[in-house]
């Protein structure tokens, strides 16, 4: 069934292709957004309330606001957070796991337990419990969900550190004097790159979902223009406006999809088990 | 050993290893307490109380001993089920969360149960016809449920059934008519049930359907199933009474092992519906900013991860004989 067959691999590709373009242009829209939609988000001089036109692509809301303004200012939010979290995880992750992995007894048992209470913890509500405890700064909540991005990668880490360790290449390079440093850069890393690179991927799109969730709540950073945020505000006007709902969601939406579709490309590729809820 | 022998022991030890688990989130949370600016009283007894109802609370919670002895004393407290005083509420924050779980439960456990059914079945369509077009849709839609954020996906249905089509109610768990009169109409708690149900369910069919296809399609390429299907066994009868069966074990794992989420997702969709649960609860303690119900039900939430991770693990080792104990 050549027909069949060549499904998969097209599949893929075009759906690789397609998250690519849905990341490729929240990445625009946040980096250009003061050329794209120039102004201040917050500015609230234009009629209320307008249904999408020519001028107004995706409509205002209830103070004036231009949404399409208001969400392309957003996309520079969702990017910062799915950029630190990212970074945090693949840093703490190779570092705590590396840690364990090498050093082996009372500490491997520390960290691993670390990490198993830091995974049972539902990070929505830990994101909750810090802001309520901390205020709901941006930069607190960038914080803790870089605090809470590591376990899986960690373990990753872990068990790969702990399974190479009888491998011939990699005796035969600590024979020659190599560092665990090295050996971990040059021997571990390289085989757990497809898994960890979509562990990481995940990481970042659960992170725009629950600032997003924090926000929608209206526990938010009241500072900066966030899509939750303005779906916090769609919610109160979902009879007279539809459209302060719809595209502040649609645009979350792309965005967490377009992270999946590539992360799912990249872990098939390395035929790594299926995603991390 | 015999077969429920082995699980009891099983259910023993791996209670044992939750032990160290719950201590681990309980001091947590303690550090989360005291490592905040400010006073750790306002995270153990609320915002706007006068000088003496924060003494009495000091008291209560040991907050005017010094630090080690206040670990102990936050430790015995909430083993004793007393997680902090709610000041909005005026009652200890224990009993107004659990008050809430039953409208949360009456949510979460149809949506839980309709989105694994409907799941395995989107699961099993995509691997008995892998590659097809119909897969290739069902992957595209799957991926976007589960990427679509739940609360959002229930606006769109409000949007859709209550405001354009309007057949459901906008929110609440039952008409203002029958809440005065009282009694429960199991009608009118269904009529309001189906659209912030069919939300959250929404997400976790997408995760159950995805589990489904791998775990089916892993089986497929095992040995058995080849005998099977060189006996002369027809493709559907291979897949339903040798594949399916082996791959509901990982179903199993993976759905309860989304607890968290499923508490997460459910706290989000009561928000856009007034759903009387733990959701618009912790609203209600952002606005009143009665910090120890948050903090509460995070203890909750996550002892009940614990709890839930626990059972799966012993359901697992209930029915895969080839778990050694």
């Amino acid at each position: 069934m050549p027909k069949a067959s060549r499904w998969p691999a097209s599949v893929r590709s075009t759906s690789a292709r397609i998250g690519l373009l849905f990341i490729g242009a929240v990445c625009v829209a946040g980096i250009a957004a003061t050329v794209i939609a120039p102004g201040d988000p917050f500015e609230t001089s234009g009629a209320v309330l307008q249904p999408p036109s020519r001028a107004l692509l995706f409509g205002s809301d209830d103070l004036g606001r231009d949404v399409f303004r208001a969400i392309v200012h957003g996309a520079r939010v969702a990017l910062l957070v799915a950029l630190t979290t990212t970074a945090a995880s693949l840093a703490l992750g190779i570092l705590i796991g590396a840690t364990a992995g090498y050093a082996g007894g009372l500490i491997d048992d520390g960290l691993m337990r670390l990490t198993e209470v830091v995974q049972v913890m539902p990070r929505f509500f830990v994101v909750l419990a810090v802001a309520a405890a901390f205020g709901s700064g941006l930069g607190t909540l960038l914080v803790v969900l870089g605090l809470t991005s590591w376990t899986g990668i960690a373990r990753m880490t872990r068990s790969q550190v702990l399974s190479i360790r009888t491998f011939d290449h990699v005796i035969a390079a600590r024979a020659a004097g190599a560092s665990s440093g090295r050996i971990l850069l040059a021997h571990v890393l390289p085989l757990t790159l497809g898994p960890v690179i979509a562990l990481a991927s995940f990481q970042a799109s659960g992170a725009i979902l629950i600032e997003a969730g924090v926000s929608f709540l209206g526990l938010g950073d009241p500072s900066v223009m966030t899509w939750g945020a303005l779906l916090h505000e769609g919610q109160h006007s979902l009879r007279a406006a539809w459209w302060l709902a719809f595209f502040p969601g649609a645009a979350l939406t792309v965005t967490v999809l377009g992270i999946h579709l590539v992360a799912d490309a990249v872990s098939d590729s390395a035929a790594a088990p299926g995603w991390e809820g | 050993m015999t077969g429920e022998r082995r699980v009891l022991t099983f259910l023993v030890r791996r209670t044992l290893q939750a032990i160290p688990l719950v201590a681990g989130i309980i001091t947590l949370t303690f550090i989360l307490i005291h490592s905040a600016p400010g006073d750790p009283v306002y995270l153990m007894a609320g915002d706007g109380g006068d000088a003496a109802y924060y003494s009495a609370m000091r008291a209560r919670y040991g907050l005017d001993r010094p630090l080690p002895e206040q670990y102990i004393h936050y430790v015995r407290s909430v083993l004793s089920g007393d997680f902090g005083f709610s000041y909005g509420y005026q009652q200890p924050v224990f009993g107004v969360i659990r008050d809430r779980i039953p409208a949360t439960l009456a949510l979460s456990l149809p949506a839980f149960a309709i989105a694994s059914i409907l799941g395995i079945v989107v699961g099993l369509a995509g691997a008995a016809a892998r590659d097809s077009r119909l897969d290739v849709a069902l992957r595209l839609m799957t991926s976007t449920l589960y990427s679509a954020p739940v609360f959002w996906v229930g606006q769109i249905l409000l949007l859709l059934f209550a405001v354009l089509i309007p057949i459901f109610p906008v929110g609440g768990m039952r008409s203002l008519r029958e809440s005065t009169q009282g009694s429960v109409d199991p009608l009118d708690l269904l009529w309001h049930l189906v659209l912030p149900c069919a939300s959250l369910s929404f997400s976790f069919l997408a995760i159950i359907a995805r589990v489904t296809r791998a775990s089916v399609i892993a089986e497929t390429r095992r040995e058995y199933v080849r005998a099977a299907r060189a006996r002369g066994l027809t493709p559907a009868a291979v897949l339903l009474r040798h594949a399916v069966p082996n791959a509901l074990l990982p179903i199993v794992t993976v759905a309860g092992y989304q607890v968290g989420l499923l508490l997460t997702s459910a706290s989000l969709t009561e928000a856009v519906f007034g759903w009387p649960g733990l959701g618009e609860l912790l609203l209600d303690a952002s606005a009143q900013r009665d910090y120890p119900l948050i903090i509460a039900i995070l203890l909750t939430a996550s002892i009940v991860v614990v709890a839930a991770n626990v059972v799966t693990d012993v359901v697992y080792t209930a029915f895969d004989p080839r778990v050694e104990v």
